[in-house]
């Protein structure tokens, strides 16, 4: 019986001295503090652009898309995708795209210039050749999912906060 | 057999406190006299701040020291968190918003924008150099302010301090408080102090009664002022004060109860060896 | 002293694997079966108190490095920043800090342990000199991880330690350049010293190990000062006898530990070192921490550079060279009147040296510290003599007798007597 008791106390301290060495890898207070949400300006961005900005480390993409680029975003048979969404379940306004401009292959950033956008118009990973169509949808190529929306709200018609 | 030798245990004690003894050093002589102990909410193992006390301090520091001294260690967003002086967050965003923060916009040129939480209490000067030539000298930092100052009481005093009962680390709010309330006493020379270490200071008297307004009732008096500044800035050196010593009595109850366990086990163990 | 393990693992996979990496056996033998004077008191438990203190340093200094930034712009703030900003950081720093002087608390008690009982003499002397290595190395370490926060002791104290080469003939100037990688020190200084101060723990658990190894060959000593006879009589396993006693007085050196992390954190520490470190300004009174004042007040108390230099490291070397200045045949300090006396004596002179290195450099606290420093040295160059001239107390003729003796006189001279082979 004391034998039990000494070694479930010496359980119970070792778990709790562990706890603040694991709980150090954690997020910091300042790093949270630190992804306040961010502003974009959405006058800065032509129609077919596309602005990136930094929220918490990583590329959030902001897009203008184009009447053209909105179509073929809705026009797309959600039977043939890998990750079926619809676009209007993406966007909460059709020419403004928002997503975390990360690979959901293996963290890469794709490529979002013109020419580069590959065979659908959207986003072409370069690292291992994933394709995004303009809903950022994944098409062809290993990333599993499509890229991820972030929360953002629109302040008036002008401007955004993501985060 | 008697495996706990007294004798040895006291030696073992006199071992180690001879070498504790060791541990502060005394400041040289002509530091002036040794500042008095004040009754501080925060001290002793079970110490906690005074809420109103550290918001008043906040307010003294904004009104009066923050003209020379920057708080570049301590973050908006500290005021609000558990603690401390636990300013609401729609109180902290509204006072941030009131310093001027150095930033860039989108064309990459520097600006100025109004604060968030996240950020820093700004720097008074950009540099020491900008200080020196505007200040005569260079304001120091106040983050750590309490914990950067400390008087000695002497051998063998001092030793007092570490131990369960007496445990004392206050030495720097002590000074703070004695220089500031206690320090300026020649009416002629409002650059001489009793408690700076050589007695000229830069720092001419910077607050009598009366200079900041208290809507909570508190006097409004220059020893007031005085210890809620201090307390303030204590907090600012050791914001995780309250957590410490909260996490430290868990500690101490956990380790006396293992170590009593213990102490059974190792007799149980050791009672057919004998 | 275990002599080759008769370890037998029970399971068939066991046995495969220690026929091909004995690693079991070795831990068998070396901590469970390992065997262990019957007579030990609680003196003997620092070296698992120091073994815990090590781990514990090594495993908050880790977790510490991934948050500390050892550059002279950073440096200050990541310290700053861990105790404000990282989860637990406080605690982490806390404990680190204070854990190197509750390591010197236990390391100093381990030492005069071992000097009160003879633990230097043959054969143990290799194992002895091991621990003035450990003891080196320890010193190194705290000193450059004392600089990493960059306050102004960090800084002024880097200076002065590394400015000790300096007083080596001809060569000292280039040494303290090297040493610096540049005119004072800086930047360079401080990456360097965080290098080697992540290295140094590793090289004393490598030494470590050479010590218990050591101490292994050649067994322990205990209070009565006589070796193990008869292990039966004499001896106890060390599983669970010694494990158990040394995890009662590991918890137990802990809630003192635990009492300066949580309500005494910065006790030990010195308030300027919360002050960024100035290269232009220099403190009014500056102090090594307090577990090198006794050697700093021998540096001080010489009034030559160079002199001052060689009497602080000679009152460490010096160390290394007492199992031979000793000349007694008896080995504990229990039955030796005139040592005993001198021992404690030299206990006093050593903490009296403590306070005066935190004293000015000047008046009486000079005329002491050349006293005292003069009998910290006599003391090591009596022990010839005093082996030769003294008249010792009886020794017992066995560990079970100093037991027996000690529980109830008479029964234990009639065991000890039929025991004799």
């Amino acid at each position: 019986m004391l034998y039990i008791a000494t070694g479930a106390a010496a359980a119970v301290g070792a778990a709790a001295t562990a706890w603040p060495f694991i709980s150090q890898m954690n997020p910091d207070a300042a790093t949270i503090a630190a992804g306040a949400p961010v502003e974009v300006d959405l006058k800065a961005i032509p129609e077919g652009g596309i602005m990136t900005v930094k929220w918490r480390g990583n590329p959030i993409f902001v897009r203008h898309r184009t009447a053209k680029e909105i179509k073929e975003a809705q026009d797309v048979n959600l039977g043939t995708l890998r990750d079926p969404e619809p676009d209007a379940k993406r966007v909460k306004k059709p020419e403004w795209l928002v997503v975390v401009g990360v690979c959901t292959h293996l963290g890469c950033v794709p490529l979002g210039a013109p020419g580069q956008r590959g065979e659908y118009d959207g986003w072409f990973c370069p690292c291992h050749g994933s394709q995004f169509d303009t809903s950022g949808r994944i098409r062809q190529g290993p990333a599993p999912s499509n890229l991820v929306v972030p929360n953002y709200v629109f302040n008036g018609d002008t401007r955004l906060t993501v985060g | 057999m008697k495996l706990f030798r007294t004798s040895s245990l006291l030696a073992a004690a006199a071992l180690a406190f001879g070498a504790l003894t060791m541990a502060n050093p005394v400041m040289a002589a002509e530091a002036g006299p040794t500042p008095e102990r004040q009754n501080w909410s925060f001290a002793g193992p079970f110490g906690q701040f005074d809420r109103a006390q550290l918001q008043r301090g906040f307010f003294v520091y904004r009104e009066v020291c923050q003209n020379c001294h920057s708080l570049s260690r301590v973050a908006f967003r500290n005021l609000s968190e558990k603690g401390g002086p636990e300013f609401s967050e729609s109180q902290i965003k509204a006072l941030a918003a009131e310093y001027p923060i150095k930033d860039f916009n989108d064309a990459g040129e520097p600006i100025e924008r109004p604060g968030r939480p996240a950020d820093y209490f700004p720097k008074r000067y950009p540099n020491d150099d900008a200080a020196k030539a505007a200040q005569g000298a260079v304001p120091p930092d106040l983050s750590v302010m309490a914990k950067a100052r400390s008087y000695s009481r002497g051998f063998p005093l001092f030793l007092l301090d570490m131990l369960p009962g007496m445990a004392y680390q206050e030495h720097g709010v002590d000074y703070i408080y004695a220089l500031l309330a206690k320090g300026y006493t020649k009416a002629d020379d409002e650059k001489w102090n009793a408690y700076f270490p050589g007695h000229t200071i830069a720092m001419a008297k910077p607050m009598g009664d009366g200079r900041v307004d208290y809507t909570d009732g508190s006097p409004k008096t220059l020893d007031q002022y005085t210890r809620d500044v201090s307390a303030f800035l204590m907090w600012a050196a050791e914001p995780k004060l309250e957590e410490r010593k909260k996490t430290g009595l868990r500690v101490m109850l956990f380790l006396l109860v293992f170590a009593g366990l213990l102490y059974f086990t190792k007799k149980k163990v050791w009672a057919d060896a004998h | 002293m275990s002599g080759p393990s008769t370890y037998v693992p029970k399971s068939a996979l066991g046995r495969w694997f220690e026929s091909r990496l004995p690693v079991m056996g070795l831990v068998h033998s070396s901590f469970i079966a390992y065997p262990t004077p019957r007579n030990l008191n609680y003196f003997w438990t620092f070296g698992a108190i120091l073994s815990f203190m090590l781990g514990a340093q090594i495993v908050t200094g880790i977790v510490l490095a991934m948050h500390y930034t050892p550059h002279t712009a950073f440096a200050f703030a990541s310290v700053e920043h861990i105790m404000r900003d990282v989860n637990w950081g406080w605690f982490l720093r806390y404990a680190h800090a204070n854990g190197a002087s509750m390591f010197f608390v236990a390391v100093y008690i381990h030492m005069f342990r071992g000097l009160y009982y003879g633990s230097y003499k043959a054969p143990r002397e290799v194992l002895w000199i091991l621990g003035v290595i450990i003891f080196l190395l320890m010193m190194a370490t705290a000193f450059m991880g004392y600089v990493l926060p960059w306050g102004q002791m960090s800084f002024w104290g880097a200076k002065v330690i590394t400015s000790l080469f300096s007083a080596i003939p001809f060569v000292g100037d280039s040494i303290t350049t090297l040493l610096w990688g540049g005119f004072t020190v800086d930047n360079p200084t401080l990456n360097r010293f965080f290098s080697l101060h992540y290295l140094l723990p590793f090289m004393i658990a490598g030494v470590v190990v050479l010590h218990v190894w050591a101490l292994h060959v050649v067994g322990q000593n205990n209070p009565a000062g006589v070796e193990i006879k008869n292990v039966q009589r004499d001896a106890v396993p060390f599983t669970p006898y010694a494990t158990i006693k040394d995890s009662f007085a590991v918890v137990v050196f802990t809630i003192v530990f635990c009492w300066f992390i949580f309500y005494v954190p910065n006790y030990l520490g010195h308030s300027d070192n919360y002050i960024e470190a100035n290269p232009l300004v220099t403190p009014s009174h500056i102090v090594p921490e307090w577990y090198f004042l006794p050697f700093y007040a021998i540096l001080r108390a010489i009034p030559s550079k160079l002199g001052g230099v060689l009497a602080m490291f000679g009152s460490i070397a010096i160390l290394a060279f007492l199992p031979w200045l000793d000349t007694s045949k008896v080995r504990s300090g229990a039955f030796r009147p005139v040592f005993k006396v001198l021992f404690w004596v030299f206990v006093v002179v050593c903490c009296g040296l403590g306070y005066l290195g935190a004293m000015p450099a000047e008046g009486g606290y000079v005329i002491a510290s050349r006293i005292l420093t003069l009998l910290y040295f006599l003391f090591f160059l009596s022990l010839p003599f005093i082996g030769w001239f003294e008249t010792t107390k009886p020794v017992p003729a066995t560990i079970a007798d100093a037991v027996l003796a000690k529980s109830g006189g008479s029964v234990a001279l009639a065991g000890a007597a039929h025991e004799k082979p």
